[in-house]
């Protein structure tokens, strides 16, 4: 068993929250340990504190080693803290697919009132949408809507 | 007072203060104005119970007497908990709860900016990443105070009356003793009357821009970092704390 292997087996959990986008995807899980014989620790990092989908991933990943006769402990690090900048392309490809617009680069946003990101539409990738609310269905997401086609749809938002 | 001790003391307090904000806002689940305020509201309560339960994890590692994170949640009783008195106000008309909010938010910002340079790592990692979900919650509060304030002539004057009566909390939050001293000396926490102005500047900007003033005599409360607190916060607890109260050791 090498750490590719354990790797592998990692991006059968998904999110449970966007379940076509693996924990892999996420950039949750930061590290593959080997401890001794089928004995693995998984080091992974929350994405919001409050994320209630964490212990859901923990269990996950615990459940999915299982399968394959591994003893996975899972540690939870909060250093260094997660950023939307660690979704893989192929995460964010599939966002997209999925009908969630993957973060957009924000600029500073220390600015309080500044000019808002313009937030393509997923389905018909128009740039001229409106937010609905900063905060929409979970934590890590936005709400929009498409002036152009109408639709209504979710925003990754952009945590750096 | 030892240094343990005295960062015993801050994680309780800043976990405290994160805790009873957050509960505060999961009161309106179910009850927001419109279903966007009410998603919105309880999104900010769970990034905030969320930073609560790393500063209590935190917490009960330094105190090291075996209490975990939910011990301290929710088995203290009200003067053993270390809070500012603005975040255990009621929540009032969603105007009050905003004016909480956005003056609760630009002191956040300002300290966990200061406590991202902390020489203790894990209050420096708590502090990164709670700083991203702070930046949201700021946005959120201070636009609303501006369209509420620079609104009606209804919501004006009752976002006025909550910044009038909110205002009599906002000292507190730069309170210091003891424990604070050493841990400035440590470096392990910033000085926060060294941005004490930049606070004010900052709040009185975005108030003007709200139309909104505080109000001329400055009458300050106090008392809950010392355990002593206002008569809403044994209410408060009654509630936050019944299943594990009545069902002791329970778990989901």
């Amino acid at each position: 068993m090498k750490a590719e292997d354990i790797w592998a087996m990692l991006e059968d959990v998904t999110d449970p929250e966007v379940p076509v986008l693996t924990v892999v995807d996420l950039g949750v899980v930061r590290e593959v340990i080997h401890l001794e014989g089928n004995h693995w620790k998984i080091i992974i990092t929350p994405t919001y504190t409050g994320c209630p989908a964490m212990q859901v991933i923990e269990d996950d990943i615990k459940a999915r080693l299982k399968e394959d006769n591994i003893v996975a402990d899972v540690e939870l690090v909060l250093s260094p803290a997660w950023t939307t900048d660690w979704l893989s392309q192929d995460g964010r490809r599939k966002l997209e697919e999925y009908g969630i617009t993957p973060p957009q680069d924000e600029g500073d946003k220390s600015v309080l009132f500044g000019k808002r990101p313009e937030i393509p539409c997923p389905l018909c990738k128009s740039r001229n949408t409106r937010l609905i609310s900063q905060f929409g269905s979970t934590a890590c997401k936005a709400h929009y809507q498409c002036n152009d086609c109408q639709e209504p749809f979710d925003y990754f938002k952009c945590l750096k | 007072m030892t240094k343990q001790e005295a960062l015993f003391e801050f994680l309780l307090r800043k976990a405290d203060d994160s805790l009873i904000i957050g509960h505060r806002l999961s009161e309106w689940c179910g009850h927001g104005p419109i279903l966007e305020e009410d998603i919105a509201l309880t999104n900010i309560s769970l990034d905030l119970i969320g930073q609560a339960t790393e500063l209590y994890k935190y917490a009960a590692e330094v105190e090291g007497k075996g209490r975990t994170e939910d011990d301290l949640a929710f088995l203290r009783i009200e003067r053993e908990y270390k809070n500012v008195l603005l975040v255990e106000q009621t929540n009032g008309d969603f105007g009050k709860t905003i004016v909480r909010q956005f003056f609760f938010d630009q002191f956040e910002h300002l300290l966990y900016e200061g406590l991202m340079n902390s020489k203790d790592e894990r209050i420096a990692a708590i502090a990164t990443k709670t700083i991203k979900e702070i930046k949201y919650h700021l946005r959120h509060s201070g636009e609303w105070i501006i369209r509420l304030g620079d609104g009606t002539e209804e919501s004006h004057n009752r976002v006025q009356e909550s910044v009038t009566f909110l205002s009599r909390y906002l000292d507190e939050m730069f309170y210091q003793d003891e424990a604070d001293k050493i841990l400035i000396k440590e470096g392990i926490i910033p000085d926060v009357m060294t941005f004490k102005a930049e606070f004010h500047r900052n709040i009185e900007t975005i108030l003007e821009e709200a139309t909104l003033k505080l109000p001329e005599e400055n009458y300050q409360l106090s008392g809950g970092r010392k355990g002593v607190h206002t008569e809403h916060l044994g209410f408060l607890l009654a509630e936050l704390q019944y299943m594990q109260r009545t069902y002791p050791g329970m778990e989901w």
